[in-house]
C-alpha cells in the first residue's frame, strides 16, 4: 500500500491507530479512580508526544542512518518556533503561513550549518554543530533581540500589524479556523476522554512525517545513508559523493526539526531561545537512542516514554508517594520515600540522565532492541538455529 | 595602550580555567581516546568542594548572649562557628576566611578519588566503543553529577568569598607608568592566573622529568608499541585521568570566589573547553594550553565596546567562530599534530 | 599508448623519498602486475592513482585524462575501481544491498537524490546486482548480513561489486593476502575468468609469487620507490636484477 510493503504497512497503520486513538488509548483509568494520574490523555502531553515525535523521527534520519551524531538540532527547533510567531505578528494567528515558512527557514540554516559542519565527521562534527547552536542561541538572547525579543521570548501583542486579521478571526492559533486549543469532552462511565484540536493538527502531521520517514528509510536514498555509515571508505571507492547525501540528510532532519519546533508554537503562541540550548538538542539525543537509533518506530517511543514519564515523575510528589508505601511499616516507608525523593519532583533531570547512561551501557539498541530480545527469548524454545546471521531488518 | 593591556589581563583568568580544563581534556583524550563530555561537571564539582569547606569550616552552635537584645527583644542568638570555638577566635575566623585557598588540599584527594571511580567503574568499559556512545554517556554522567549537586546545594549560586587580604584591586597601571586607576585588577584574578600557571607548569613537570610522565607521553604517542614492552599502561593512563580530574578540580575550586559556583557551571565551561581543545589541537598538550589563554584574551577583547559597536554580539560568538574556522582551515588546530583525528 | 599512463612521477614523505621516477605504461585488456619488496612503495603508488594520493611530482593519464587533483570518488567514475588488501564491503548491510550501491553509482553517478523513490521500480538495478551476484557464485547469500560472511566471500563480494560498475581498469592491492592456499586458488581462478571474459583491464599488486605468475601478462618490479624493470614473466623469472632485489629474498 502506498509503495510501501507489508511490514511497514503494518506498522504505519499501529502508528496511525497510536495517534488516533490516543485520546482514549492514554486515559485507561477512570477519572475517579487513584490511577488517574497515570493517565496521559491530556491535550498538553499528547501534544507533546506528537511533536516530539516528529523531531525525533527527523533527528533519526541524520543520526540513525548516516551515524553523524549532531549536538545542535535545537537550534532548528528554535528557528521554527520564531518563524511561526513572527508570521502570527504579521499576518495572523493562522497556523497555515508560519509552517511551511518554519520548515523552509529550518532547512537553510541546516544547509549552512550542515554545508560547513560536514566537511569533518565524527566527535568534530559533533563538536562543530554544537559550536554553532550555542552561537545561535547567544546571538538570540543577545544582538538578534529585535528579532527574538530576548529573554522575554517573542509573543504576539496587540499592536502587532497582524494585516490579515479578520474580524470574527479567532484569537489563537487556528487552521483555517479550527482552533487549536479547543476541545470535546466526552464522558463515558467513569471516563473522560478530551479531543483536542490542536493534538489531532499534530497527530496528522506526524502520520504523514512518519509516512515520509518510511519512504526514506526504504529508498536507494536511505539505502546509500546507512552505507555512509558503514563504510565512508567503500563510499568514495564506489564513485559516490558521501558529502552531498550527509548534507542531504541534515537538511531533511534540520526540516523535521524546524516542523516540531513550528508546531510548538502552533500549540502555544510563544517562542523562546531556551529552545535552542544544547540540553534540548541532548534530548532528542536520549530520544532517539532510548527508542532505538536507526529504527523506524524507535525515535517515536522513545519520545513518547521520555515526556510520559517527564510528565509522571515531576507530577509525583512525597505525599503521592507516602500514599503508595501505606502498607509498609512506618520506619521503612519514611526510608523508601526518602530514596526515591530525590527522582521525583524537580529530580526528573536526574532520572533522565541516569536513564541516559543505562540505555548506552546496556542496551545501546534502545527500546526495540530490547524488545527484539524479549521476543527471542521468547520464540527461542520453538526454535534456535534459523534466525543467525540474517539481516536485521530496520523497523 | 591601557585599555589593550585592561583586556588582557582580563582575559587571563577565564584563559587561565579554559586552560586547565582543556588540559584535562586533552590528558584523558590523548591517553585514553575517551571525549569526556563529564570534564566540565568536574569543574563544577572542584568549585562546590570551596563551598563545601566553607560551609563545613562555619558550622556553628549558638549560644544565648542575655546582655543584648534582638530586635523583637528576645535574648540575642549568638552563633559561633565551632573552629573560632576549638581554635581561638582569630585563627578560627582566618580559617574561615582562607577556606578556598585551604579547598585546594581538601579537593584534591576528593578529585583524584573521583576521577578514579569515574574512570574505574564507567570509562574503561568505553574504550573500545564509538566517540559517539563515549560523548553520550559521559554527557549522561555529566547530567546526573550536576543533578546531584543540584539536590545537595540547590539551584542558585552561593557566593564564596576570596580571603579579605586578597579581595583588593591592584593598581597594575601605575606600575607601567600610565595613570591611576587606569589599569586596575584585583588580586585574585592574578592569583588565580598565577595559580593556573603553576599547576600548568606541575603537570609538564610532571610529564616531563618523571619515568612515569615519560611512559605516559609514549603511551600518548603509539599505545601499541609501549604495550608491547610489557609496560603496563592502562595503570598509568587511570591515574592521569584521575590528575586531570584534579586538574579541573583545582581550577573550579580557585575560580569560586570570581563566579559564585552554581551547579550548571560545568556545562558552560565544557562546550568552550571543547573548543579550547580543537582550536589547540586536539591530543597537544601545549596547544590546549596556548589556545586557552588566546581565547579568553580574544573574548575579553570581544567585548570591549569599541569592538561591540563595531561588530554587534561578536563578544557571544567570538569563540564559536574562531574554532569554526579553524577546524575548517586547519583541521589538526594550531598545535596538533599532523594526521592525529584529522578527519 | 597504455590505458594508463604513469610519467615520472615522485611522492616525497618528510625525509622519505616513496616514490621517484615511476614511469608504467599499462596496456588495454591485460593483467598488470606490479611486485617488490616491502617499502617498495607499491601501496604509495596505488594511492597516487586512486586520488588517495597527490604526487608530487610528474602524471597519471587515465585513458587521455589526467586523474591528478581529482577526488577519489571521481577518478573511481572515471572507470577505475579498486579492491582492497583487507576486503572494504558495507558491512552493515545486506549482501544484496551491497551490490545494488555499486549498480546505483554507475546509473546515477556520484550523487542523485532519490530520496522516496521505492525500490521496487529500480527493477534494472535489482536485475543487474542479482545477475553480478550469480557471477560471483553468491546468489544463495543474497539476503545474509555482509559482516556475518567469510573472508573469502567478501573478497569476492568486494571484487564483484567492483565488476558491478563495469570499470575499465581494475585495481588489486593484495587480494589474497591473508589468504589459505585454497581460498587463494580461488581468487586465482575467479581473476583469471574475469580477465578471459570480461573486457577489462587489471592492475595487480601482489607479494605472492605463485599469484603473480599465475595471472600477470606483464611485470614491473618496484625497488625502492623505483621502477627496475618491466618485462614479460618468463624474462622476470631470470632477470638477475630482480633475483637480486626481490627473489634473491624470499626465495
Amino acid at each position: 500500500m502506498l509503495g510501501m510493503n507489508k511490514k511497514d504497512t503494518a506498522l504505519m497503520i499501529v502508528v496511525a491507530i497510536l495517534a488516533l486513538g490516543a485520546p482514549i488509548l492514554l486515559n485507561p483509568f477512570p477519572t475517579e479512580s487513584a490511577m488517574a494520574q497515570f493517565n496521559a490523555g491530556y491535550p498538553d502531553l499528547m501534544q507533546r508526544f506528537a511533536i516530539f515525535g516528529i523531531f525525533a523521527i527527523g533527528f533519526n534520519i541524520l543520526f540513525g542512518l548516516t551515524g553523524y551524531l549532531s549536538f545542535g538540532h535545537a537550534a532548528f527547533l528554535g528557528v521554527g518556533s520564531y518563524s511561526v510567531v513572527w508570521m502570527y505578528k504579521l499576518l495572523d494567528y493562522n497556523v497555515i503561513w508560519g509552517l511551511p515558512l518554519a520548515v523552509v527557514t529550518a532547512g537553510a540554516f541546516a544547509l549552512l550549518i550542515g554545508y560547513v559542519s560536514l566537511r569533518r565527521s565524527g566527535i568534530y562534527f559533533s563538536i562543530l554543530t554544537l559550536a554553532f547552536a550555542q552561537m545561535s542561541f547567544n546571538l538570540a538572547y543577545s544582538v538578534l533581540t529585535p528579532i527574538t525579543n530576548g529573554e522575554t521570548g517573542l509573543q504576539v501583542y496587540t499592536k502587532d500589524p497582524q494585516v490579515l486579521l479578520g474580524a470574527n478571526e479567532a484569537n489563537s492559533p487556528h487552521f483555517f479556523g479550527l482552533v487549536m486549543n479547543s476541545s470535546s469532552k466526552i464522558a463515558m462511565g467513569g471516563w473522560e476522554f478530551t479531543f483536542n484540536n490542536g493534538y489531532y493538527f499534530c497527530a496528522v502531521i506526524l502520520m504523514v512525517m512518519f509516512y515520509l520517514a518510511i519512504r526514506i528509510f526504504r529508498s536507494p536514498f536511505g539505502m546509500m545513508l546507512r552505507a555512509i555509515k558503514s563504510n565512508n571508505t567503500r563510499m568514495t571507492y564506489t564513485g559516490l559523493n558521501p558529502r552531498p547525501y550527509a548534507l542531504a540528510a541534515f537538511v531533511i532532519s534540520g526540516m523535521y526539526a524546524g516542523l516540531a519546533g513550528g508546531l510548538m508554537a502552533a500549540m502555544d503562541p510563544l517562542a523562546g531561545a531556551e529552545r535552542m540550548q544544547w540540553t534540548a538538542s541532548g534530548e532528542v539525543v536520549l530520544m532517539t537512542i532510548l527508542g532505538g537509533t536507526g529504527t523506524l518506530i524507535g525515535p517515536v517511543l522513545g519520545a513518547g516514554f521520555i515526556k510520559y514519564f517527564e510528565n509522571i515523575f515531576s507530577k509525583i510528589n512525597d505525599n503521592i508517594l507516602h500514599g503508595w508505601f501505606s502498607f509498609l511499616p512506618d520506619g521503612l516507608e519514611d526510608f523508601v520515600v526518602f530514596i526515591i525523593h530525590p527522582f521525583i519532583g524537580k529530580g526528573w533531570h536526574l532520572t533522565l540522565g541516569i536513564l541516559f547512561m543505562l540505555v548506552v551501557i546496556f542496551l545501546p539498541g534502545g527500546l526495540v532492541e530490547g524488545g527484539q530480545r524479549l521476543k527471542k527469548l521468547v520464540t527461542s524454545k520453538k526454535d534456535d538455529s534459523n534466525n543467525t546471521a540474517k539481516t536485521e531488518p530496520a523497523e | 595602550m591601557d585599555a589593550i593591556i585592561l583586556q588582557i589581563l582580563n582575559g587571563l583568568d577565564k584563559g587561565s580555567a579554559y586552560a586547565l580544563i582543556a588540559l584535562g581534556l586533552t590528558l584523558i583524550f590523548g591517553t585514553l581516546g575517551v571525549v569526556n563530555f563529564a570534564h566540565g561537571a568536574l569543574f563544577m564539582i572542584g568549585a562546590f568542594c570551596a563551598v563545601t569547606l566553607s560551609k563545613i569550616l562555619t558550622i556553628s552552635f549558638e549560644t544565648i548572649d542575655p546582655t543584648q537584645k534582638d530586635f523583637l527583644g528576645n535574648p540575642l542568638v549568638v552563633k559561633t562557628p565551632y573552629v573560632e570555638a576549638w581554635f581561638g577566635p582569630e585563627f578560627g575566623a582566618g580559617l574561615i576566611d582562607w577556606a578556598v585557598p585551604l579547598s585546594i588540599l581538601f579537593s584534591i584527594p576528593i578529585m583524584i578519588g573521583i576521577g578514579f571511580i569515574m574512570e574505574r567503574g564507567l570509562i574503561k568499559h568505553f574504550y573500545k566503543r564509538e566517540h559517539a556512545d563515549q560523548i553520550l554517556v559521559t554527557f549522561g554522567l555529566a547530567i546526573v553529577l550536576q543533578e546531584v549537586v543540584k539536590y545537595f546545594f540547590g539551584a542558585n549560586p552561593i557566593p564564596t568569598g576570596a580571603p579579605d587580604a586578597l579581595t583588593g584591586a591592584f593598581d597594575f597601571g601605575t606600575l607601567l607608568g600610565f595613570d591611576p586607576n587606569t589599569v586596575i585588577y584585583p588580586y585574585w584574578r592574578l592569583v588565580y592566573f598565577f595559580f593556573a600557571a603553576a599547576v600548568i607548569g606541575g603537570v609538564f613537570a610532571f610529564l616531563q622529568f618523571t619515568t612515569f610522565g615519560m611512559v605516559v607521553r609514549a603511551g600518548m604517542a603509539d599505545r601499541e608499541t609501549v604495550g608491547l614492552l610489557g609496560i603496563n599502561i592502562d595503570r598509568r593512563f587511570t591515574i592521569m585521568f584521575g590528575i586531570a580530574a584534579a586538574v579541573a578540580g583545582l581550577a573550579g575550586v580557585m575560580y569560586a570566589p570570581i563566579n559564585s559556583p552554581n551547579y550548571h557551571m560545568g556545562m558552560d565551561f565544557l562546550v568552550l573547553s571543547f573548543v579550547v581543545v580543537v582550536v589547540g589541537g586536539m591530543g597537544s598538550l601545549p596547544g590546549a594550553v596556548a589556545a586557552g589563554f588566546l581565547l579568553g584574551v580574544l573574548e575579553s577583547f570581544a567585548s570591549m565596546n569599541e569592538v561591540k559597536s563595531l561588530l554587534p554580539g561578536i563578544d557571544q560568538i567570538i569563540i564559536y567562530l574562531v574554532a569554526i574556522i579553524i577546524l575548517l582551515t586547519r583541521p589538526r588546530g594550531l598545535m596538533g599534530r599532523k594526521g592525529v583525528m584529522e578527519e | 599508448m597504455g590505458i594508463l599512463e604513469v610519467k615520472d612521477v615522485g611522492k616525497r614523505f618528510g625525509g622519505l623519498q616513496a616514490l621517484s621516477d615511476v614511469n608504467l605504461s599499462v596496456k588495454e585488456n591485460t593483467v598488470h602486475a606490479i611486485i617488490g619488496p616491502n617499502g617498495a612503495g607499491k601501496s604509495t603508488l596505488l594511492n597516487c592513482l586512486v586520488g588517495k594520493l597527490i604526487p608530487d611530482t610528474g602524471s597519471v593519464m587515465f585513458d587521455g585524462q589526467s586523474v591528478l587533483g581529482r577526488k577519489p570518488y571521481e577518478i573511481n567514475q572515471m572507470g577505475i575501481s579498486r579492491v582492497f588488501q583487507t576486503p572494504e564491503i558495507f558491512a552493515d548491510l545486506s549482501v544484496m544491498e551491497n551490490m545494488m550501491i555499486p549498480c546505483f553509482a554507475k546509473r546515477d553517478g556520484a550523487f542523485r537524490m532519490h530520496a522516496i523513490e521505492n525500490m521496487h521500480n529500480e527493477k534494472d538495478i535489482v536485475e543487474k546486482a542479482e545477475a553480478m551476484l550469480e557471477d560471483m557464485n553468491m546468489a544463495d547469500k543474497k539476503d545474509m548480513h555482509a559482516a556475518s560472511m567469510s573472508r573469502g566471500d567478501k573478497r569476492r563480494l568486494e571484487i564483484g561489486m567492483c565488476l558491478a560498475q563495469e570499470p575499465r581498469l581494475l585495481l588489486l592491492d593484495e587480494p589474497t593476502a591473508g589468504m589459505a592456499r585454497a581460498d587463494t586458488n580461488n581468487t586465482i581462478d575467479l581473476l583469471k575468468q574475469i580477465a578471459d571474459e570480461r573486457d577489462i583491464t587489471i592492475a595487480i599488486i601482489e607479494h605472492d609469487m605463485h599469484v603473480v605468475f599465475s595471472l600477470a601478462d606483464r611485470i614491473t618490479v618496484l625497488a625502492q620507490g623505483t621502477p627496475l624493470v618491466e618485462d614479460d614473466p618468463q624474462n622476470i623469472r631470470g632477470n638477475p636484477k630482480v633475483r637480486e632485489a626481490y627473489l634473491g629474498e624470499t626465495g
